[in-house]
This record gives structure tokens, sequence and C-alpha cells, in this order.
């Protein structure tokens, strides 16, 4: 079975785990410090952790692919209902109520719950009764992923609530018409032009852009009037009721990293105070990113990174002492790693012969993706700040074994898609 | 396009990450970061500045400590207040409010609580230090004045500003930059260059140790040391002279340019712009708009420059070789410009060179500034030769002195009446004046002391300068090392020179002979206007003088400007006198004049344009 194991990928996996460690060194080196396999250093708990994970791939890849296949309802019930639970007995950290106190560790459901709602998302949708173009049937699959999420909201842990749309690609994968994904990107785009730019503006955008369409493509389509007209009015009440939410529903954090996403605010005094306050990990990441240059002042030689300057630089915000130590090399490095690590997934997807290891596959590509995205992009200065973790980057156990977990079980499948036809 | 669908998000995400790295990384990234990277902080440490002597060595500026008592509010503990402010000599209520102005700033970052402590304060507060945890004191090094005058020439230093921070990235905030005087000129020089330490700071700024272990640190430059030309007694000697007076002097010694003094009157104590008062007393000197001390009116002050202008327009005349020695001109006490007469005090009848200029015959100069013009078909070919003459001995532009200001004064030509008149509307009657130094010439005292060594020299003059030596070594620009040819051939200085000598032996200035010295010299009396409530009114005329002595080897060559002063044999001339026999005598003999310039002042004559009342000028009894 090794013989068959995807060894590429796991190159590229033992690649970015080992870059990931070398940062996590760097930003918690300290004077005291003296041998890496110090236990009471971060970097030193992180080697820990990495050969823990090695242990976990053994024993994934000892397990038959059928356990998996077979148990995915079980996993997901079991973590709607510790989801559930935590409104009982959930411990808080930092304002989210997201974990149980085990004593020796807190354990976080919803990390285990993106595996079990993958899996369960596949078993579902490879089905052989499950037709995915019929809305019953979408309807159900919708289901599955949004359960955990509306358990998760209110904890409040927005950032893991957002991974599991993610697997919505499983279900475009399997069939689920691209409109879907048309009308959730226009949500997406009035939701933002209409909060930077204003709804006259929304409004005056989307006539210029209607009377476009009409004089060039008239020729070509026929285009039912009512449908758009009523698709117009849609589009405008959600462009109206787009404030009304923004001012009543969201949080006024929430409220203020979008306004600094925006740069809604113009006044330079308030801004100045808003870089040092709510924008102050962004615009030091940042700063931190562009002082590195194209060759990035060398290991161990970032000084934000030395001076602590970016919170959480070990966890969240690690990709930022990538780019002070590495500079334009290093990062780039990455990216390009990241893409070709995750284009090889798809690729490895994509030959799988039995459905339910396709849409597993693409459930948990997706959610690696959503990570990378959202972490890379909100410290880069790209996306509003959300706290997730770059995946087998920053440090933290439970994420890079739940990460390696993951990756090895697909790897599993893919090594005996041969024997299982 | 679902199986591609996921694969195209990945590289469209890829690629606008790098998108976004590279504007980062490549667009923005500044290379000037060490300066703007909050994690390092750059602790500089400074070299003394240099000290600056006179030409005998005479140490003029040095520097003395100065003790900041400092505060970092954090780590202030509850101290006896009582006894605190006691060693402070400040009051319990200002210390609050000194406190709360710190705290203010920064309760990490050390401000200073009292500036500038007087030794005394320092020694004593020195041994109870450190019961006042979250205190200490800070030395600093301050300006010492080892004479109270030459404050023009010094100049002061001070903190820079923001448009200083932005000129010149050497500078830091809390700095000292030379302002005025020498300090501004040989800023560079005396500064030294300071040293840096880089530290590495984290978030919360506390040191964390030194930046890549010091590699990129540098030591500290020492100042350098200079030597001035000033001849620190002569300056002293000067500016006692001009108290209660108004003016310029500047004495040169002709055979090097070096100048040997240099005297704004009134002026000011040098030492006032140094210390804890520093701000108070520059604000009372820079406000006072009447006498204007901070006004260096030897270098800056543009007065016509009256009848000592006339040896010049003799030079010229002999040059161009339309007069000789002995070309008579008569004096009808005055002369006549078409229909109206210009007046003369000479005494009228026939004159020559020597009596025009001992006797500063006005008819004698008009006649011979027209016989220049006359040599020349136009006015305006007449009119460049002059020029050309008047800028060989500096005067018409800015003379490039090592002063770090001056004027131009004026020499008019064919384009400033041009100006003045309307193109080609005005004739040689127009310019007449310039004959005798009045009308539309102007020079600065430096600029007529340096005409003045040019005579001296008889035809050549150094650029007067400031600067002796660098450190000891005589190495100085080369611009000052130059020896600049004037248009006037040497031998037609003989009788010019003859004739200013007899300005002494039986002239202008015949009761300020100098035992034992032959002086050359030329007097001038300066009609002068201002404006009250918009009427051009006449003042008491200026005194000017300018004189070299010995006649046969010149060792100094002064001009000497005092506003108002009436005759130039008067104020000018009997300052003039005294300067001259101090510097070569090194004592004064006729110390009944020495007295009379000691006791009178003029400031009676200042009142009289703004006292609003009708005003007599030019009074007969001084």
């Amino acid at each position: 079975m090794l013989r068959r194991l995807d060894w590429l990928t796991v190159f590229l996996y033992l690649l970015l785990v080992f870059f990931g460690w070398i940062n996590i060194y760097s930003t918690t080196l300290t004077e005291a410090s003296t041998s890496i396999f110090d236990f009471s250093t971060l970097y030193g708990k992180q080697l820990f952790f990495i050969g823990a994970s090695f242990v976990l791939i053994i024993i994934v890849l000892s397990l038959e692919t059928s356990f998996f296949e077979r148990f995915s309802s079980v996993f997901y019930i079991v973590s709607v209902v510790s989801l559930a639970g935590l409104f009982v007995f959930g411990k808080t950290i930092a304002g989210a109520t997201s974990w149980y106190d085990l004593g020796f560790f807190n354990l976080q459901p919803s990390e285990f719950a993106k595996l079990a709602t993958a899996l369960a998302v596949a078993k579902y949708l490879s089905d052989i009764q499950t037709d995915i173009r019929k809305p019953k049937h979408q309807l159900y699959a919708i289901l599955i992923i949004l359960i955990p999420v509306l358990l998760i909201l209110p904890q409040p842990d927005p950032g893991s609530a957002l991974i599991y749309f993610s697997l919505f690609f499983v279900l475009l994968r399997e069939g689920l018409p691209l409109k879907y994904l048309g009308f959730a990107l226009l949500l997406v785009l009035l939701f933002i032009t209409t909060l930077k730019f204003g709804v006259v503006w929304v409004c005056i955008g989307l006539g210029i852009l209607t009377s476009l369409f009409f004089f060039f493509k008239r020729e070509k389509f026929k285009i039912p009037r009512i449908p758009l007209v009523l698709f117009l009015i849609a589009c405008l009440s959600i462009s109206l009721s787009v404030n009304f939410v923004f001012n009543n529903v969201f949080e006024q954090r929430h409220r203020d990293r979008f306004g600094l996403w925006l740069s809604l605010e113009k006044d330079p005094v308030k801004l100045e105070k808003i870089k040092k306050t709510i924008g102050y990990n962004t615009y030091q990441s940042e700063k931190a990113i562009e002082s590195g240059g194209f060759f990035g002042k060398g290991f161990l030689e970032g000084t934000r990174t030395k001076g602590d300057f970016v919170p959480a630089q070990h966890t969240d915000y690690i990709f930022s002492s990538v780019g002070e130590e590495w500079g334009f090399i290093g990062t780039s490095f990455i990216i390009i790693i990241f893409t070709i690590f995750f284009l090889r997934l798809v690729h490895i997807a994509e030959r799988q012969k039995r459905d339910f290891s396709r849409m597993y596959g693409y459930g948990m590509i997706a959610i690696l993706v959503i990570h990378y995205f959202v972490n890379v992009g909100m410290v880069i200065g790209l996306l509003p700040t959300i706290g997730i973790p770059l995946p087998f980057f920053s440090y933290g156990g439970s994420g890079l074994l739940f990460f390696t977990a993951m990756l090895f079980v697909f790897l599993r499948f893919d090594a005996n898609r041969l024997k299982e036809l | 396009m679902k199986k591609i669908l996921l694969s195209s998000i990945i590289v469209i995400i890829g690629v606008t990450f790098i998108g976004r790295l590279s504007y980062l990384q490549l667009f923005s990234f500044s290379p000037n970061q060490i300066l703007e990277d909050p994690a390092i902080k750059a602790v500089y440490d400074y070299p003394e500045r240099g000290y600056v002597y006179d030409r005998d060595g005479e140490l003029l500026v040095g520097n003395q400590p100065a003790y900041d008592v400092m505060v970092i509010p954090r780590e202030t503990k509850t101290i006896d207040t009582v006894e605190f402010c006691n060693l402070l000599r400040i009051d319990k209520k200002e210390f609050i409010k000194k406190m709360k102005r710190a705290k203010r700033y920064s309760t990490r970052l050390p401000s200073v609580l009292v500036p500038q402590l007087a030794k005394e304060d320092y020694a004593r507060l020195q041994e109870k230090m450190r019961k006042y945890r979250g205190f200490y004191i800070q030395k600093r090094s301050l300006r010492d004045y080892m004479t109270n005058s030459a404050a023009n020439v010094l100049g002061y230093i001070s903190e820079v500003n923001e448009s200083d921070l932005r000129a010149n990235p050497y500078y830091r905030a809390g700095e000292l930059k030379g302002r005025t005087g020498i300090e501004k000129q040989y800023e560079e020089l005396l500064r030294g260059r300071k040293g840096v330490k880089y530290i590495q700071k984290d978030r919360f700024n506390r040191d964390i140790g030194p930046y890549k272990n010091g590699k990129l640190d540098t030591l500290p430059k020492l100042g350098k040391e200079l030597h001035i030309t000033l001849d620190k007694t002569l300056q002293e000697y000067g500016e006692r002279l001009m108290v209660g007076k108004r003016g310029g002097i500047v004495a040169i010694e002709p055979a090097t340019g070096e100048i040997l003094t240099m005297i704004s009157g009134p002026t000011y104590d040098p030492a006032l712009l140094v210390g804890r008062e520093r701000s108070r007393n520059y604000t009372k000197l820079h406000y006072d708009s009447i006498a204007r001390p901070t006004w260096d009116r030897s270098i800056l002050a543009e007065p016509s420059p009256g009848s000592p202008f006339k040896t010049l327009n003799a030079l010229a005349a002999l040059q161009e070789g339309v007069i000789d020695a002995d070309t008579k001109f008569r004096c009808y006490n005055g002369f006549y410009v078409g229909k109206t007469k210009r007046g003369c005090h000479c005494g009228g009848g026939s004159r020559d060179l020597n009596s025009g200029i001992f006797n500063s015959c006005n008819a004698y100069f008009a006649g011979t500034f027209r016989k220049i013009y006359g040599k020349y078909k136009t006015t305006d070919e007449g009119m460049d030769a002059w020029e050309r003459h008047m800028e060989s001995f500096g005067l018409g532009n800015y003379l490039g002195t090592d002063m770090p200001t001056g004027r131009p004064g004026r020499i008019p030509d064919k384009a400033y009446y041009d100006r003045a008149y309307g193109d080609n509307r005005w004739a040689s009657s127009f310019i007449i004046s310039n004959a005798i130094g009045q009308g539309e010439v102007a020079a600065t005292p430096i600029q007529l002391a340096n005409m003045t060594a040019a005579i001296a020299n008889r035809g050549h003059f150094y650029t007067p300068h400031i600067i002796k030596q660098i450190d000891g070594k005589a190495s100085i620009d080369s611009r000052y090392t130059e020896r600049h040819q004037t248009t006037i051939d040497k031998k037609h200085f003989e009788p010019v020179v003859e004739a200013m000598a007899n300005v002494y032996r039986y002239g202008t200035a015949k009761w300020l002979k100098i035992p034992d010295i032959e002086i050359a010299g030329k007097t001038g009396t300066v009609e002068n206007f201002t404006r009250i409530d918009g009427e051009r009114i006449q003042l008491t005329d200026h005194s000017i003088f300018v004189a070299f002595a010995p006649v046969d080897n010149p060792k100094i060559a002064l001009a000497v400007y005092i506003e108002h002063g009436y005759y130039g044999a008067r104020y000018a001339g009997h300052i003039a006198s005294l300067l001259i026999e101090k510097y070569l005598k090194g004592e004064i003999t006729r110390t009944d004049l020495e007295k009379k310039m000691l006791e009178k002042t003029l400031e009676h004559e200042y009142a009289k344009p703004l006292s609003g009342e009708p005003f007599s000028i030019n009074e007969y009894n001084w």
C-alpha cells in the first residue's frame, strides 16, 4: 500500500510542515532558549505535535477505508451532538464558547465536525438514491452543511462557521447548478458594493449594466423581460437592506473590520486611530511583510518578528514572519507550494473511481483551501480579520493533527483506489 | 466546467496573493527602513561640539555641561515632594504641572522635568538622587562663551525644527543645529558626527538586545576646533565704543582678507541665547523691531557709501585716462546739473585730484564722473565701463564671504535705470549722484572695508573671510586664498592713496591723527531719508569712514558706518581712529578721544523720527 501512496503530496505536506516549524522557531525563539527539543518552548511543543502527527498518519493509513465510510453517519451525529452540548457544558475561551474542558487539554468539537461533515456530505451524495439535481435532495445536502453552522454561529465563532460553506464546492462538483454559486457571488458583490459605494451608485451601476446587456446581447439571446425585472427588483431590495443588516445584525467589531477592509473611514485622524486599535493586527502584519522586501531580512533577523510586533504571529499571523524574514522570495515560494499542493489534491480527487472518495476529497480540499485563502488574505490585508489558522503552518497541536488526519484519510482512499473496483 | 472550477479558483487565489505580495514587498518597500522600523531604536552618542578660538588662539566658545532632570513617569514611586521641589528650586504646583505634562507625553518614555540645572543645584541634587526612583539626571552640553562680544559672528545654536528634519536626514528631533554666524556656516565641522547604537525593541518598547549584535553601530566623531580670524581684543573694544550707537564696523587684514573685527551695533551678549532663559531672551531680541539687535548691520546694512566712493571714481577716471592727477575742476561751492545747483562743503575754488579727495569736493567728482561718460559715444557704454570698474572691487554683488548671510549692495546699471525711469527715459544727469556715492549706489560695511583693503593693496583683494584654521591646520577653502585683481592698474593708486593720507594730514580727518602712524582714509557724510506717515523726510546724515594703516605697509583696512552720526569725521572717524590705534599699538594714547567715544550716544538722534514731533537734523553741536 505504501507504494501506492501519493508521495508527491506527502513531500509537499512535509515541506509545508517543515517551513511552518522553521517560522514558528523564529517567532518564538527567546534569548533563554537552548535546545530545539526543549518542550517548554512553543517550537519544542510544535516539534512534539509534528511527531504526534506522524504517529497519527500511521494509524490512519493502517485503518480500513471502509471504516470511514461506514461510520461517517455516526461521526456526523456525534459531532452535531457535541456541538449542541457546548451550549450546556461548553468552556468559554476568548469570548467564544467553543471548547470542552477535558482537564489536560481543551477540545474544540468544531474542528472534528469539519471532518465529520465532509464525510457526511460525501456519504449522502454518493448514495445511489441521491440525485443532487432534485431540489429536495439539494435541500437535504444543504441541511447537512447548515446544521453545524447554525450550532457554531451562536458560540460565536463565525470563522469556523465560514469554513463549512466551502463544502458547497462538493455539491457544485457533483451537479448542483452553477447558478447557485452565481447567486451567492452576486449577493456578496451587492453587499460589498453597497457598503462601499452606497445604494444610489449600485442602482446606477445596475441600470447601466442592464442597458449595456440589452444593447449588445438582444440579437443573440431571447431574454424574458419579466424575470429580468424581478431579478433587478430583488437586487435593489437586497442592496437597500444591506445597511439595515450591517447596522442591526452585525456587531460593532464586525462593522469595524468591514469598515477597515473597505476603507469606509475617510477621516485621517480616525483612520490613524483605527490603525492603532482594531486595525492594529492588519497594519502591523502588512508593515512586517512590506519591510521584508524582495530578499527578506534573513532567518532570525526579522526585527518586527523578534520584537513581537505582530500579535499571534506564531499562530494565525505566521505568514507575516515569512514575509519579513524570507521576503518576496519566501512568500511567493510558499504560495506556489500551496497552489501545487492543492492542484495535486484536485487531480487525485478526480482520479478516484469511487464517488465517495472523490466527494470526500473535494470536501477536504475545499476546507483546506478556504483556510489558506482566508488566513493569507487576512495577513496580507486583502480580507477582513477572521481568526483561522494556516493549515500545516500555524502553531497549534489540534489544528496540525486535524489537518494531517483529514489529508491522510484521503491519501488512504487514494492508495486503495485500484483495489476497490 | 465543474471539474476545473476548484482548480481555477485555487490558481486565481494564488495569482491574487502573489500580486498583493509584490505590491507590498516590491513596490511599497522602502529601503531606508532601519530608521522607520519601530522594532529598532537608535541611541545616539553625541560628540562635543568643536571649540572656537580667535586669531591669537584665545578661546572664544567652549562648552559647559548642563544637567536636565528627566523623569519616566511609570517608574516613579511616592516621594517626598517637598524636599524634591526644594532641591529642584521649583514650587509644588509647578512640579505637579510638569509631572502631568510628562505623563501626557508618555508614561514609558523619558521627558525633561527641569531643564538645565545650575551647577550648584546639580551638586546638591546628585547626592540625593538615588532616593527618587524614576528620576535621573541627564548631562547635556551647552555652548559656553568666553567673551560677551561677537554674537553676530559666532551665531547661536538651537533645536532643529520640522523643516530642518525634512531637509536633512542627519538630524533627529531634539538635536541642535547652528542657526547664524559660524555656528551655521561651519555646522558640519563643529558638530562632528554622532555615533549610533541600534537596539532591538519589543512591542512594549523594551530593549531586548543590540540589533545585529552591533554590526551597524558607529562611534561618534569629534567636532573640529576652529580658529577664526577675529581679534578678540579689538572686537571687544569696538563693541564698547559702539554702545549707544547703531551701525556696522568691519576691519580686514588687507594682505590676507582675514576679517579682524566685525561689529554690529546694537549687539547682545551671546550667552543670552544659551540655557534656561534662551527662549525668553531670543523673543526679546527678535521682536525689538526698532534697534534690531539681531540684524547684523556690518554685513546686511546697505547705505549709500557716500564720499569714500569718490576714491573709486577717481581710480576709474585715471584708468580710463580721462583725467590725470593734475586735472582741475572748478568748484562754485557746488556744481550745476542743467540749471539746478548741487552743493559742496569743500570751500570752493580750483580742485585737483589731491585736494578733491582730501577736501571731499563734490564738484570735482561730478566733473570726473562726467568725463568717464564723455569718453564713450553713448551713456550706456560709459555706464558699462564704469560699472565694470566698480564691480571689480567687490561692489554690487554678494562678496562670497563665509558668513551665512550677506547683501549685494548696488551698483546701478542700465537695466536698473530702465526699470526705474522707463526704457531710455533717463540721461547722465539722472545718475550724477553716483559720482559722490549718493543716489543709487549702495554698499554694505563689509564691502566698503573690502574696497578699502583693495586700495590698501594697490589693486587686489582677497575675499573677506572669518575662518583661519580648522583643527589647527590652515587648510581653508581656496576661495579665500585666491587673489582678486581689480581693473585698475597699480600706478593709478599712488595719487589716490596719497590724497587719502592727506585726508588725515590736512583734510576732513586732520583732528584724528595718531602719533607715529600714517593713516589713509576718507570721510563720508551720507544723506538719507525715511518715511513718516507716508511723507519723505530727511534724517541726520549717516557718518561713514574708511581707512587703512599704515599707509606703506597696510595691516588693517576698515570701514565704519554709524547711522545718523552726521559728519564722517565725527563718530565714524573717531571710532576708526581708535580702532586702528588699538590694533596697531595695543593701547590708546588719546584717552580724551576714547572717553568721548565711550560716553557719547546717539540714542537721542534715533528717538527723533519716533517721537511724533517735528525735529531738526544735522545739528552742529555734538
